[in-house]
């Protein structure tokens, strides 16, 4: 029972947090849109000036940066594929009743652990070598020449790094929502002379759907601004082939020094992602309907 | 069609014996209903028949042929679960459509199917809604429609009306009966409630720890009781039992009378005592007696009585009408 009076309350209670939150984004928004419009480079100090939207200008028009756009929407693309079959299919294996379910869960849930720049390390030390690595030991093994992964498929080993560490997220969640099934559909279904794999197309799916939409959600946002995976092993290259948005950016603020072409670039990142989101919220979010 | 024999099924979970070994036979158009209290096996022996749960040994023939290892599907058996167990993100169309899809039937055959089921069951006008957009019994109506547009040889109900209101539930009871008459066809219907039990079978098993303590019709079953559990089981208010000085009297280590074959007299009768609670209902009136020496028997008697807490008076039992049984609780006849 909510009164005018205790609504009025409840509005003045939580506004302290919300002036905190605004502040908080306000600040270095306003700061990085500021800077933006600046030609501001730390190597020359004290010559800041309002340069209008040159910055913007040299941005979009650096080839770079069209190879970061494609490689920032392919990478999220192709993890978001990746997690949200293999998790699907791992949540419906762990979902079976084995011996020792609870161990296999914690194990399958590790690699969320691991921080980025740790797994990157491992996977491009220990698994991608193309000298000491396991993939080049079992290509020698068969006979086959080793692959260079960071080197001739570098945007594909960094989507495979991130889809490992994500793996473990969408499979957590799709199995929840997998064990919120109520069992009595699927023998509905069984009765009604579904095999296995239409209860999986006409029942599971469809009850999994609004979890694969906060999966996509979620990894969506993270994914955008995948950074310490890409720097720990290919650091954007060869030439701009793993480079994405994200850094694109650090590059040119902390490599080339150039503050305001770096805010630049940390708007129009801005602006993409919010892009990205009214495209998926209009196709996947009325999933989330009740 | 749709005839179904059980023969020495048995369904162990672990070391837990569900049903042990039973035999029953279903005749072809019968309206069964297998009742008895929670966690007498019931549930778990329409499971057993619709193929939901493999038997430990023993054989199910349905038609004649055996179906112990048949897949639920291919047993021709179509289900309305508790909890309806309708696919949320369908509309009701594509619910009751659902099998027939599988089937595999081209659609021109389906929509008249479906249109069929849904004129019997006046669900036309709900056919594009979700089953979150329906109330209870018109859920329940489409659990009905997915299962008649198979045409199944039996219809398997689980427990499909303990979820509605009371009014409902008397509404739904009404429309599966007729549907029965209609269709004609083997329906299997599992209940803990006995008045569900009596007014719609035609013939009742009344289980009890997964054994079968009676199977009859209705009448057969009120009338003549095989034991003290079936005697209590079937009937409502309950029968008053009495051991002791008053059961020897008869014979019997204990006797059961009804409460509606107690009649009230006014000076001389079998057992005089005293109205502990009245309950008044209009059409009834249940009264709790006191009786020295025999203990508290309800007594229902029909219409409006001015009889309060306290009051005095005779009640006697045709003697016709006791129930005798002996000491391990069967009927003596």
């Amino acid at each position: 029972m909510a009164t005018t009076h205790s609504r009025t309350a409840a509005r003045f209670m939580i506004s302290p947090s919300v002036l905190l939150l605004l502040g908080w984004m306000i600040v270095p928004l306003s700061m990085t849109i500021w800077f933006s419009f600046q030609s501001y480079n730390l190597l020359s100090p004290g010559t800041e000036e309002w340069i209008g939207f040159l910055n913007y200008e040299f941005f979009l028009t650096d080839p770079a940066f069209f190879a970061a756009l494609s490689n920032t929407l392919l990478l999220v693309l192709g993890v978001l594929v990746i997690t949200i079959i293999g998790g699907t299919l791992l949540a419906l294996l762990l979902d079976q009743p084995v011996f020792g379910q609870g161990v296999v869960r914690i194990l399958v849930i590790a690699p969320f652990f691991v921080m980025p720049t740790v797994s990157a390390l491992v996977w491009k030390n220990m698994f991608m070598n193309p000298v000491n690595g396991l993939f080049a030991h079992a290509a020698k093994a068969m006979g086959l020449e080793p692959f260079d992964f960071l080197a001739h498929a570098p945007l594909f080993s960094v989507t495979l790094i991130v889809a490992w560490q994500w793996l473990p997220f969408a499979t957590l969640i799709l199995l929840t929502a997998l064990q919120s099934l109520d069992q009595d559909q699927l023998e509905a279904a069984e009765m009604d002379g579904a095999g296995p794999f239409s209860r999986f197309i006409y029942i599971v799916v469809p009850h999994l759907s609004r979890a694969i939409t906060v999966v996509i959600l979620i990894q969506t946002i993270f994914l955008l601004s995948i950074f310490a995976e890409i720097l720990v092993t290919t650091n954007g290259g060869p030439g701009y082939a793993s480079t994405n948005i994200t850094y694109l950016v650090y590059a040119q603020s902390l490599l080339q020094f150039d503050v305001g072409g770096g805010s630049a670039g940390g708007i129009i990142a801005v602006i993409l992602a919010n892009i990205v989101a009214f495209f998926l919220m209009r196709m996947i979010g009325k999933n989330l309907e009740a | 069609m749709g005839s179904i024999v059980l023969k020495q099924v048995t369904k162990r979970f672990g070391d837990v014996e569900v049903i042990p070994p039973l035999d029953l036979s279903i005749v072809e158009g019968e309206f069964v209903v297998f009742v008895g209290p929670s966690g007498c096996g019931k549930s778990t022996l329409l499971r057993l028949i619709a193929g939901l749960e493999d038997v430990t040994s023993g054989t199910v023939e349905i038609n004649g042929q055996d179906a112990t290892t048949a897949r639920p599907a291919a047993r021709g058996l179509a289900m309305v679960f508790q909890t309806y167990a309708l696919y949320p993100h369908m509309s009701v169309r594509k619910n009751i459509a659902f099998p027939l899809k599988m089937a595999g039937l081209d659609q021109a055959e389906i929509d008249r199917k479906v249109n069929g089921a849904a004129q019997v069951l006046n669900l036309t006008d709900y056919l594009d809604r979700r089953p979150g957009q329906l109330s209870g019994g018109q859920r329940q109506r489409v659990a009905i429609g997915r299962a008649i547009v198979r045409e199944p040889m039996a219809f398997l109900f689980d427990e499909p009306l303990s979820n509605l209101d009371a009014a409902l539930r008397v509404n739904m009871r009404l429309e599966i009966s007729e549907l029965h008459q209609k269709l004609a066809t083997t329906m299997i219907y599992v209940t803990h409630d006995q008045v569900e039990a009596m007014t719609m079978a035609d013939k009742i098993v009344v289980l009890r720890d997964g054994y079968i303590e009676q199977v009859g019709s209705p009448l057969e079953l009120y009338n003549s009781p095989a034991n003290l559990f079936v005697a209590g089981f079937i009937g409502s208010p309950k029968m008053n039992f009495i051991e002791g000085a008053e059961a020897s009297k008869h014979g019997a280590h204990t006797i059961g009378v009804r409460p509606e074959h107690l009649v009230i007299t006014q000076d001389a009768g079998m057992w005089q005592g005293t109205v502990g609670v009245a309950e008044h209902l209009g059409s009834d009136t249940f009264l709790h007696v006191a009786v020295d020496g025999v203990g508290t028997l309800t007594v229902r008697a029909p219409g409006e009585l001015a009889l309060r807490h306290g009051d005095a008076i005779t009640v006697t039992v045709p003697g016709d009408k006791i129930y005798r049984f002996d000491r391990d609780g069967s009927a003596v006849r």
